[in-house]
């Protein structure tokens, strides 16, 4: 154990970790803004989908650093008289389970179909990399909101309101899959025509266990970034959709929402209501972007 | 040339047909459209009236080849939501999408491009490392916050320019444009700033990222070599090579300019198709999501189509290579 | 110091001392130490070596183009006595292409695949030639058919995709040549072509350069192709100049052991051999170059002093040679190598 801390901390990646201090810096917001959404039950100062606390007169309250403002909730109040930070720390955590969910969906589907392509080849790899192509066309925002649409209309309101939550993780999972398939296709062609590969169908390993075991390994590293990367994208997409009106529940309020229903209040000077939410969206896509940024960089180095 | 572009639009022909058979999926199957347009009362012999004149009662293939046939004519029967032909609403609402995203492209552009090479030559002065920072945060800002806050700034605070709609147009047949008055500006600078902030910080990173590639190849040492001044190495040599990938995908972005075009809409009320759309999401107003569907794929592929009609001008390989040798 | 053997014109180029270092996160890298040279008007210095051993570095180095963050760390590069290594950049940008040209290792990627061959002469022989752009098309042309080109006159407004790799080496060493330098730095300018290629763009460069007075520095791993055509040879090893002579003095006699194990490797035409002889072990890399003399593990003839100290070049009789087995006061001479 302490051998692998030192040989970690010895390691290309740990160097250029610790000599990037933006990195470091996004590294630590990331992890606050993570802590924050994960431990909301425990540590947010209210608990905005508690009606019973809930009190119109708390309503509007602006920051606790203003005039007006009511020690009791740091970032201010929103129209129902929730807290704004405890609504944030909720919010994050739709956000960061709608975009993680999204994000392990486009990965397991992505890897999996470009393994297949770029193992298989022939007809599989033709059909799979043209939906692909056709796919990629389209900017994904605008297959989350189709994908999003067209259940809204299968389905009727109290039904689509129980799965909405899915629904939106399957648009934007499904939105961003090519991205990942094509990269593992890529690296499938040049791995699978390796000696070792080759040595393990001689051997007669099946097709099946040569890709996980041999293959897949060594197409993790692009894997990862592209995934971190995807994870600020997901987030960003989750939020637009909710400020549009057609991602998560409003039982259920992501940043996204918050935002969308701080909007209403900008013209009449509860700027607050709307401004927090957007500055938690931003410090945690953007730390997560750095981050990515980061690994892109220090995994190959050469595309500086 | 012509076979070049030929077989360019033959390639089209798919991606138009799987697009127009997920529409024509989206009308037949996705909702009840008889249920929706009856409204409440109805009598069976209405119902029944009714699928035979929207020729519901004909074989899959039948109704995919009218469906196509009226698409091409612009015919998407009407909305479920307003009770109007679509074609109508949205050659109604087309001109404001159109305009708002052209000028967002122009910015994206006209200040994306020199951001770009700029950074990519000088990648270590005080001035790059700015610009960079800035790209990082466009990138990792949503286009929804960006609106609200240059509103939050230039409407609500300093109150310079107005928050919503396009302010006033002038009628050209039916084109209405807001092109031609100065509060039809005003109304447009917000949302083209919002709209193209996304498209520049990206456009600007991806002419850096090619820039620094293309300076590192031989030709780009060999032009040193030679003695050529570095003005001519860099904008006529490095730049050059430069353009022909990012002609690819800042042609795909300003596609993708279309699609945001619903973000912006929404946050400014800008009076275009993508509100429209986001309206017709909201309450399943499946024959204008269809038509919306087509036409985006429709620009889309004229997009990709002058794209590479650019690239094939731009690079002598590419013509060599189809030009019969 | 010793005279130089022919006529003591003063040379055309000289480097001095000649120290290369590249700062990496592990501390700094010296790729050339002391190398020091020089070239005669007119005259064809080889310069060989393994890869890595610094010979493209001198190179670059000399027209200036080091790629960052290597830099100059010592010593001085003279064009005509004027120190060129400290230039500002825009009068050491006047000097590449009109003083000295450089051709460079693979024709297919060394010119710009959206220009005509036409247009890349024409640009060069307007930044360094008073000349109206008819002049210089014509010029162009000349040179087109100078190096060889069958109808230069209709090739000239083709792409570089357009012609073979051997053609486009010739168009590569028509833009070298076009504003008429004085010296030519070729980089391997064979090594990427085929083999049957290789001999007629050698005789192509040395035909050209005879013809013009045109010195070059040719940089090359291939002793073929030095011997034929080189007047003296630079050998260098772990970034440093091993050895340096006439070419037929280092081929024939070879003064430091590390060239005579160069020379043995190098296959006899006129005879059969069982075995080519090979230099055990391999040069050090720069982030291990070994103290003393930097050939002293693999050499054959190593003593005590080898390990301690570092030789410069020392006068050999017929060439130069950094090695101790030269120096009056080395406890143990050999009487050749």
């Amino acid at each position: 154990m302490a051998n692998a801390l030192s040989r970690a901390l010895d390691s290309d990646l740990w160097y250029s970790f610790s000599r990037s201090p933006v990195t470091v810096v996004s590294a630590v917001v990331a992890l606050v803004c993570i802590m924050g959404a994960v431990l909301a039950p425990w540590i947010a100062p209210h608990n905005p989908f508690d009606l019973a606390s809930l009190n119109l007169m708390d309503a509007f309250n602006p920051p606790a650093w203003t005039e007006e403002g009511n020690a009791s909730f740091l970032l201010g109040t929103d129209d129902q008289g929730r807290d704004v930070l405890s609504a944030i720390m909720y919010g994050a955590r739709v956000s960061l389970i709608v975009g993680l969910s999204a994000v392990v969906f486009s990965t397991v589907v992505g890897v999996g179909l470009g393994l297949l392509a770029g193992y298989l080849g022939g007809t599989v790899d033709a059909v799979l990399m043209r939906v692909a192509d056709i796919q990629l066309t389209f900017p994904s925002i605008l297959v989350a909101l189709l994908i999003d649409g067209i259940v809204r209309a299968a389905l009727p309101p109290e039904a689509h309101e129980a799965i909405a939550l899915y629904v939106v993780v399957f648009a934007i999972g499904v939105s961003n899959w090519p991205q990942f398939a094509r990269t593992v296709r890529g690296s499938t062609l040049v791995e699978r025509n390796k000696e070792y590969v080759l040595a393990a169908r001689v051997i007669g390993l099946s097709k099946l266990r040569i890709m996980l075991t041999h293959v897949l390994p060594n197409v993790l590293g692009p894997v990862l970034v592209i995934a971190t990367l995807n994870l600020g994208f997901a987030i960003l997409a989750e939020a637009t959709l909710s400020f549009l009106g057609v991602g998560v529940p409003p039982t259920q309020p992501s940043l996204g929402t918050l935002i969308r229903i701080g909007n209403d209040f900008l013209f009449s000077g509860e700027w607050w209501i709307t401004l927090f939410p957007g500055i938690a969206l931003v410090a945690l896509v953007l730390s997560v972007n750095l981050l990515g940024d980061w690994l892109r960089d220090a995994l190959n180095p050469r595309l500086r | 040339m012509p076979a070049f572009i030929l077989s360019r639009l033959l390639q089209a022909i798919p991606v138009l047909l799987v697009v127009a058979l997920i529409s024509f999926a989206m009308f037949a199957y996705v909702g009840d459209p008889v249920a929706i347009m009856l409204g409440q009362d109805f009598t069976e012999a209405q119902r029944q009236a009714l699928v035979a004149s929207l020729g519901l009662d004909q074989p899959f293939f039948v109704q995919f080849f009218k469906f196509v046939v009226n698409a091409a004519q612009g015919e998407f029967g009407l909305s479920y939501r307003l009770s109007r032909p679509v074609a109508e609403l949205i050659a109604e609402r087309a001109p404001a999408t159109l305009e708002l995203a052209f000028v967002a492209a122009a910015i994206a552009m006209l200040v994306g491009v020199p951001m770009g090479v700029y950074t990519g030559l000088y990648r270590n002065s005080w001035l790059s490392r700015f610009f960079l920072t800035f790209s990082l945060i466009g990138v990792s800002l949503p286009t929804f916050l960006i609106g609200i806050l240059l509103i939050l700034v230039f409407s609500v605070l300093l109150g310079w320019l107005p928050s919503y709609g396009r302010g006033e147009v002038v009628q050209l047949g039916w084109w209405s444009t807001g092109l031609l008055t100065a509060d039809g500006w005003r109304a447009l600078i917000l949302p083209a700033i919002t709209l193209g902030l996304f498209q520049l910080t990206l456009i600007m990173r991806l002419v850096r990222a090619e820039m620094l590639e293309v300076l590192r190849t031989d030709y780009i040492k060999f032009a040193r070599a030679r003695g050529l001044p570095d003005r001519s190495v860099h904008f006529g040599h490095a730049l050059k090579n430069t353009l022909v990938p990012v002609i690819t995908i800042a042609g795909l972005q300003l596609g993708s300019i279309i699609a945001f075009a619903i973000v912006t809409e929404t946050v400014f009320q800008w009076p275009g198709m993508g509100l429209l759309f986001i309206q017709s999401v909201g309450s399943a107003d499946i024959p204008v999501m269809a038509a919306y569907l087509m036409l985006t794929a429709l620009i889309f592929v004229v997009i990709n189509l002058v794209v590479d009609i650019l690239y094939y001008i731009v690079d002598p390989r590419l013509r060599a290579g189809r030009g019969g040798h | 110091m010793n005279p130089v053997p022919a006529a003591a014109a003063a040379p055309l180029l000289e480097v001095r001392n000649l120290r290369v270092e590249f700062p990496t996160r592990r501390g700094t890298l010296t790729a050339l130490d002391d190398v020091s040279f020089s070239i005669r008007a007119g005259e064809v210095l080889g310069v060989v070596g393994e890869s890595g051993a610094g010979k493209s570095m001198t190179g670059a180095a000399i027209i200036g183009l080091l790629e960052p963050p290597g830099r100059i760390a010592r010593g001085e590069i003279l064009l005509d006595g004027q120190r060129i290594d400290n230039l500002p950049r825009e009068k050491m940008r006047r000097i590449r292409g009109k003083q000295i040209g450089a051709i460079f290792q693979d024709p297919l990627t060394t010119l710009n695949p959206l220009y005509t061959v036409g247009r890349q002469l024409q640009e060069t022989i307007l930044t360094h030639l008073p000349m109206t752009p008819a002049q210089a098309r014509a010029r162009a042309i000349h040179w087109l058919e100078e190096v060889g080109i069958p109808g230069a006159a209709q090739r000239i407004d083709s792409y570089p995709h357009e012609f073979s790799g051997g053609m486009r080496q010739r168009v590569v060493i028509a833009l070298a040549l076009c504003a008429e330098p004085r010296l030519v730095v070729a980089d391997e300018p064979t090594t990427a072509l085929d083999v049957s290629i290789q001999a007629q763009i050698i005789a192509l460069l040395k035909r050209l350069t005879r013809d013009h007075g045109t010195a070059v520095m040719l940089v090359t791993h291939d002793m073929g192709v030095i011997a034929e055509t080189a007047d003296r040879v630079a050998v260098m090893y772990a970034g440093r100049v091993a050895e340096i002579g006439p070419v037929r003095e280092v081929v024939k006699a070879p003064n430091h052991p590390y060239s005579a194990g160069l020379m043995a490797s190098i296959p006899p035409l006129d005879r059969k051999v069982e075995h080519l002889a090979q230099i055990d072990g391999a040069m050090p890399r720069l982030t291990a170059i070994p103290r003393g003399c930097a050939y002293n593990p693999r050499c054959p003839h190593v003593f005590d002093r080898c390990r301690v100290e570092r030789p410069d070049l020392l006068d050999a009789g017929t060439t130069r040679a950094a090695c101790w087995l030269h120096d009056p006061a080395s406890e143990k001479r050999a009487a050749h190598v």
